[in-house]
């Protein structure tokens, strides 16, 4: 299995959180992958950002309105609250300001549903701490000097970054490889240790509060 | 029906036609020229628009003297092409107020037996747009699949989209904008007053006497200044001589750059009329998608197509926060819109000289639309 499948078998659970019928918009969505299935399985109505031209050509090719842009300048083009979900899948890591972006998805956004490698993960921590050395894994295959990884967070760093930012957790979704190598499950125990990648739906704090 | 294929046709409006100023033309006779099939439904034309010293003759083959040249556009129209002739309709025209065979202030005034240079009524955008919706309609085409423009072109598929959103699946708007900055009608300024000066232009009833020549060359060459970028200068010609060692020490062209847009002027005059350089440049500075309305968003609220928006990075005549102003305000709308900015060197000549940059959008792209256009008329079948 190689990493980029890996990767992406979060983007299975990410399908599962969104509601039948919503609007969504995918920051970072490729060339639509995900969108595609929200679309045709789940008759959502989708938009996406992406700044691959080949990727974007990929989309537009699948019926898929996407623009280019550029995360770290916000979502200036989006009407507040123009989305049910705004989707971030394994892109928080790679912004300049992921802050920016986390409040910018939740003003155009009721909910915001992110994916990112969990840095405080076992192997990562061992890796480290016995070999002295970056962790390479298969959740973060990339050398120190050549990642597009600028911002690595935990589980547990995730939690105050969102409350930090006027968000709060609805629902977060700890995962690890299966043993098999191919696909992966929910950790329930200790999640910031064994969880190799985390699902977390996120609102605004003045959303939810009484 | 009336349409021809791969044939260039005339086409004369009845009745007449009242423009956006008021103003009446009683008679318009319109040059346009068609590339490959209508399909059986109807269901696959592509209305081209060409921009400001375009012409007809989109891509290859006769053009409408019947002589054969090479199209405008051939590296995107034709055969195997992004707009692929052989699975779509292609109609593209002369605009209204043009020079290439469509009434303009060269053409005869009924009225008068004579020619009517500046006597002919401004025109605009929206009224090249409309006069093309009239050609449709002769030709049975009730729907098209795309408007497709570049410049000036996209400026009237962006009007054509607003005017007739019931007639276009989608919108291709190309190294355009939603209305030109102070910058761009400037230079349009600097070229009219080039023109306008020229002893030789006579109030504009040159065509007995020979056409400012002169002027109309300057505007050319300050023209083809704004369609460059520094980059392309500097590679293309950097600050190279031509023919020569060193400097002539006399005002005579020395410079490659100075023989190139003596070159670019020349060729204008002989295949350009100074009076249409004039209406060209006036509609495009007249043009604001959004005149009319709160702003831009109302503007394009109404128009339920697919667009397609793309900007050139080193493109400072028609520049890409322009072309994102206009696809905010579409996503606002809530439009389907895609858009990028492709990474070129060639400034607003890019849309014409990346022929491979936009093929990778614009394919895919008019592919989608077209197989989402079957699937709505199997929906409508059954």
């Amino acid at each position: 299995m190689t990493a980029a499948q890996f990767l992406r078998s979060d983007l299975r659970f990410i399908g599962e959180l969104v509601p039948t019928g919503s609007r969504v918009l995918d920051l970072g969505c490729g060339s639509g992958d995900l969108l595609a299935y929200l679309r045709d399985e789940r008759d959502c109505t989708v938009r996406g950002v992406e700044l691959s031209a080949p990727d974007i050509a990929t989309a537009i090719g699948r019926g898929i309105s996407v623009v280019q842009d550029d995360l770290d300048r916000g979502l200036a083009g989006f009407a507040d609250g123009s989305f049910d979900i705004v989707i971030l899948s394994q892109t928080l890591q790679i912004v300049r300001n992921p802050a920016l972006v986390l409040r910018e998805m939740l003003r155009v956004g009721r909910r915001a549903v992110l994916s990112f490698p969990n840095f405080g993960n076992w192997r990562v921590r061992g890796y480290l701490a016995f070999r002295g050395r970056m962790p390479v894994s298969r959740s973060i295959p990339y050398s120190w000097y050549d990642t597009p990884n600028i911002h690595h967070t935990t589980l547990k760093d995730f939690r105050d970054f969102v409350s930090a930012n006027g968000g709060v957790i609805l629902r977060e979704l700890p995962l690890a490889a299966n043993s098999s190598g191919v696909g992966v499950h929910p950790v329930r125990f200790v999640p910031n240790l064994r969880a190799e990648l985390a699902v977390a739906v996120v609102t605004r704090a003045d959303d939810v509060a009484p | 029906m009336a349409a021809k294929n791969d044939s260039p046709g005339s086409f004369s409006l009845p009745g007449g036609h009242t423009l956006l100023s008021g103003q009446r033309l009683e008679s318009i006779e319109v040059a346009f020229e068609t590339f490959g099939k209508l399909d059986a439904q109807g269901s696959n034309a592509v209305l081209i628009f060409h921009a400001l010293s375009g012409d007809s003759h989109v891509a290859n083959g006769p053009d409408v003297t019947g002589r054969p040249r090479d199209g405008w556009w051939a590296d995107l129209v034709g055969p195997g092409r992004a707009i692929d002739t052989t699975r779509y309709f292609v109609v593209c025209a002369n605009v209204i107020g043009g020079c290439s065979g469509t009434t303009g202030p060269g053409s005869i005034d009924p009225a008068t037996g004579a020619s009517y240079g500046t006597r002919f009524p401004l025109v605009t955008i929206e009224d090249m747009a409309d006069i093309q919706a009239a050609l449709l309609d002769s030709l049975g085409i009730a729907r098209l699949l795309a408007v497709v423009g570049g410049s000036m072109g996209g400026m009237q598929a962006l009007a054509f989209a607003q005017r007739f959103p019931d007639r276009c699946a989608s919108v291709l708007a190309i190294a355009t904008t939603w209305r030109l900055g102070a910058q761009a009608i400037a230079f349009n300024e600097v070229g009219r007053t080039a023109i306008l000066g020229d002893p030789a232009f006579l109030g504009g009833d040159y065509y007995g006497s020979g056409q400012p020549e002169s002027g109309l060359a300057i505007a050319r060459m300050i023209g083809h200044i704004t369609y460059l970028s520094d980059d392309s200068m500097r590679e293309k010609f950097g600050r190279r001589l031509r023919e020569r060692e060193g400097h002539a020490f006399e005002f005579v062209s020395e410079f490659e750059v100075e023989s190139y847009l003596a070159y670019q002027g020349r060729k204008f005059v002989e295949r350009f009329d100074a009076n249409t350089y004039l209406y060209m440049t006036k509609a495009m500075d007249y043009f604001d998608l959004s005149a009319g309305f709160p702003d831009l968003v109302d503007a394009v609220r109404g128009i339920d197509a697919r667009f397609l928006v793309l900007s050139f990075s080193s493109d400072w005549l028609f520049p890409t926060y322009q072309a994102r102003e206009l696809v905010d305000a579409l996503q606002a709308a809530g439009s389907e819109v895609s858009f990028a900015e492709i990474e070129s060197p060639y400034g607003h000549d890019a849309f014409l000289l990346e022929p491979a940059e936009q093929t990778r959008f614009i394919a895919p792209f008019l592919a989608s639309v077209y197989a989402d256009g079957r699937d709505t008329r199997g929906d409508d079948a059954r």
